[in-house]
């Protein structure tokens, strides 16, 4: 029972970023009409904005301590972070132990634009090109993108941790009347998988409650009739491309101290998503995140060592076999709409 | 209808006399070198096969770095570095041999056949005489494969299998760096020593040739201690969030959990380890442990705070005193201004060893180079005496355990020696059954 617990609570934690990204891909592709390859790429950057605000506020000057000495013997470099001497040492040090939740306010406007710059200035020119040439462009700008971003952070790992307020984990087996320390489950995976439900939310109520959403929502069932009425459907969907990468890099912000990020974790994330949009049905929002917490849950779950051994092997292969059992009873995915990519 | 002239003997006679015009070029070939790309004006090439791009990207360009500085060295500039503490005095500073050193560099990606084929380009267009580097078991063991069959020497780089100088050893094939059954050997009386004789483990394992040799090696080292092994699991390579394998150890009675992991895989795990709690938990009345058997430097920076205390096994580090070390450490540190990684250390002492051997030797013959390589002893190089085994072709040398350091006063200062193994307690016999199945063969001069 405990067992089971645990994993549930690990596929919730896990599809919470299978379904932003796929969330992204999903109003990308239903606006625009573009298999965005370049989407993993986007959640990467938006992991690099925390690492890049952490090391913004690391920023320290050197002073010479001539009482230690440095790995060749010379007087130690003592460094300083800049924001401790401005700010004092106990609200600079704050500022830099909350570095990742403050880089989600520093990452959105960075997103957005990086939304609009890829969009603006290479995808509008494949809106009408087959959906063979917008793979292969946006995949080739996914690798760009990660090869730039390794040139300047380099290819290992880079420690983001949470705050330090976030660092232990909650004791659901004592709430829940088991021993204690059985069913414990880290705070921040918490407080991820209940931002991963805030911005879905916000999305959705954006999409449903506001005059941009409904037109944003006519223009995905009927772009042509939507522009006959004289609204200009293209700028919104440019800003639908950019809220689709700023949901995308907020996303890896706040996965930053779950995995450290890397140069390739969005390549790592990316075909995942894909198989979660095709599940979940080409186009179709709540689509992309009931089936991004569906794979995420049994993702997990096969990952537990009794299932494990009746079927080894079936942690890494169990997200590609529901997806075809899905296509092949389900063509159009779990919710997916009559006439998208069956032209 | 034509008459042709065509006889038995008029087809012998021109199948003769083709036969020997087509064979000329390669007598004069076979005439002019004696062995595979000999070098013949005043230089020669050396091949360096690192990760420039991939995952291990950063500890290939660590590794070009030290063997930058080794070609320097060896060619008589900088100020020296281990060739002044190397117990082997033959080499002058002019080269090897009088020849001037150059290099060539290639990209193994941390791919095996990418690795093959950047050997291979270096061997055949760049005349490479000796292949070193790399950063992965899975690519040493294909580009080991691969200069057996080329005639070339193969100096190994980072890579801890132990079927590198096991199964798939070859007579071409030499490894400096410490391998799985030294990191357990060494490792396990720590462990008992510091955690107790009666624990239970948990592994979790990365699913290639490496992690088996290190699970098994991990595993019988602490087994005969007393420990018991709860769980061996097995989890893909570059599985990202381990969380779901991580999970499952708190449903056992395992008290200790070992991460057969390296690169990145290591950093994930073992940051999703210390995020679930596992730390501060308390299981048969012992503080749960996590060991990481292989440590990295260059890796555990990305593990950042979750590294402290954190118990492991590691060829070398740049904090050790010797004379070699601090030697090597001063060069390094002074042309890029950071302290190197032992993967730098152990490339640029297998330059220096392979260089030595053919000064030795006084022959670039790959044949004459194995024969000076096998049973060498030497010291000054960083890890005190050390023996290359003639059997198997393995360093046998003191192995260093290392524990993530508590106070770090640098962003360098990550780990701590805690216990220098000697080397005859890490030393195997040859017919080993973890190093079985495999023969080095014939060595091959091309």
């Amino acid at each position: 029972m405990e067992t089971i617990l645990l994993q549930l609570l690990n596929g919730l934690d896990k599809g919470s970023a299978y379904a932003l990204i796929a969330l992204g891909l999903t109003l990308i592709f239903g606006t625009l009409g573009v298999v965005n390859f370049a989407h993993g790429a986007i959640f990467m950057i938006g992991a690099f904005c925390a690492v890049t605000l952490s090391k913004l506020l690391n920023l320290s000057f050197e002073t010479i301590d001539p009482e230690k000495v440095d790995f060749l013997g010379n007087p130690a470099k003592i460094k300083t972070p800049y924001v401790e001497a401005w700010f004092g040492p106990d609200f600079g040090h704050a500022l830099i132990d909350w570095s990742v939740p403050l880089a989600i306010l520093f990452s959105i406007p960075i997103m957005i634009a990086v939304g609009f710059a890829m969009e603006r200035g290479l995808i509008k020119h494949f809106y009408k090109r087959p959906h063979a040439d917008q793979i292969l462009v946006t995949f080739g700008l996914a690798i760009v993108l990660q090869e730039v971003i390794k040139y300047f952070y380099g290819a290992n790992p880079i420690s983001t941790p949470a705050p330090d307020a976030f660092k232990g984990s909650f004791d659901f087996g004592a709430m829940l009347g088991f021993d204690p320390n059985m069913i414990i489950y880290p705070y921040w995976r918490l407080i991820y998988f209940g931002f991963a439900a805030l911005v879905i939310g916000a999305v959705f109520s954006f999409l449903q409650f506001t005059t941009f959403g409904m037109v944003v929502r006519a223009g995905m069932a009927d772009r042509e009739t939507v522009g006959l009425l004289g609204i200009n459907i293209d700028r919104r969907f440019t800003i639908m491309f950019g809220l689709a990468a700023a949901v995308a890099g907020v996303a890896g912000v706040m996965y930053a101290p779950i995995l450290s990020p890397n140069y390739h974790m969005g390549m790592d994330f990316l075909v995942l998503c894909f198989v979660v949009v095709v599940v979940g049905g080409m186009g179709s929002l709540p689509g992309a995140v009931a089936a991004g917490f569906l794979l995420g849950i049994l993702e997990s779950f096969s990952s537990m060592n009794a299932v494990k051994s009746l079927l080894p092997g079936i942690d890494q292969i169990i997200i590609y076999v529901v997806a075809i059992v899905i296509l092949l009873t389900r063509p159009r995915g779990l919710m997916g709409k009559k006439g998208v990519m069956e032209e | 209808m034509s008459k042709t002239d065509l006889t038995r003997r008029s087809v012998l006679r021109t199948g003769a006399v083709a036969g020997a015009g087509l064979a000329l070029p390669t007598i004069f070939t076979s005439g002019a070198s004696a062995f595979t790309n000999e070098p013949m004006g005043g230089t020669v090439t050396l091949g360096f096969n690192v990760p420039q791009s991939g995952a291990y990207a950063d500890e290939g360009a660590d590794e070009l770095r030290a063997y930058q500085l080794a070609v320097e060295h060896l060619n008589g500039e900088g100020d020296g570095g281990m060739l002044n503490t190397f117990s082997s005095k033959v080499l002058e500073g002019n080269g090897i041999m009088g020849k001037k050193v150059e290099y060539v560099t290639g990209d193994t990606q941390t791919k095996s056949d990418a690795a093959r084929a950047s050997a291979k380009s270096m061997i055949e267009k760049d005349g490479a005489v000796m292949i070193t580097g790399g950063s992965s078991s899975g690519v040493a063991v294909a580009v080991q494969g691969l200069c057996q069959e080329a005639g070339v020497i193969f100096m190994a780089g980072l890579t801890h299998s132990n079927d590198t100088t096991g199964k798939d050893k070859k007579a071409n094939g030499f490894r400096h760096f410490f391998n799985a059954y030294m990191s357990g050997a060494a490792l396990a009386p720590v462990l008992a020593a510091r955690y107790g004789a009666d624990r239970k483990a948990y592994h979790l394992t990365a699913d290639y040739t490496w992690g088996w040799t290190q699970e098994e090696s991990i595993a019988a080292a602490t087994e005969a201690l007393g420990w018991q092994t709860v769980n061996k699991v097995r989890t893909p390579l570059g599985a990202g969030d381990f969380s779901s394998y991580i999970t499952p150890v708190l449903q056992t009675d395992a008290d200790v959990l070992i991460l057969n992991h390296y690169g990145g895989d290591m950093v994930n795990s073992l940051t999703n380890a210390v995020q679930f709690g596992l730390r501060e938990k308390m299981v048969n009345g012992k503080n749960f442990e996590i060991v990481v058997p292989l440590f990295s430097r260059l890796m555990a920076r990305g593990a950042g705070e979750n590294i402290k205390g954190i118990l492991g096994s590691t060829n070398w580090h740049w904090s050790l005193t010797d004379a070699g070390s601090q030697a090597f450490v001063k060069s390094f540190g002074t042309k890029y201004g950071f302290p190197p990684s032992q993967a730098a250390h152990t490339c640029y002492v297998q330059t220096l060893l392979y260089a030595d051997a053919v000064a030795r030797a006084g022959s670039f013959n790959p044949c004459a180079v194995v024969e000076a390589l096998e049973g060498f002893e030497f010291d000054g190089l960083g890890n005190g005496p050390t023996l290359y085994r003639a059997e198997d072709h393995q360093c046998f040398k003191d192995v260093l355990v290392v524990r993530g350091k508590e106070n770090p006063t640098s962003e360098f200062d990550l780990l701590e020696v805690v216990e220098v193994t000697p080397a005859a307690q890490v030393t195997y016999a040859p017919d080993h059954p973890m190093f079985a199945g495999g023969a080095l063969g014939a060595c091959n001069a091309g």
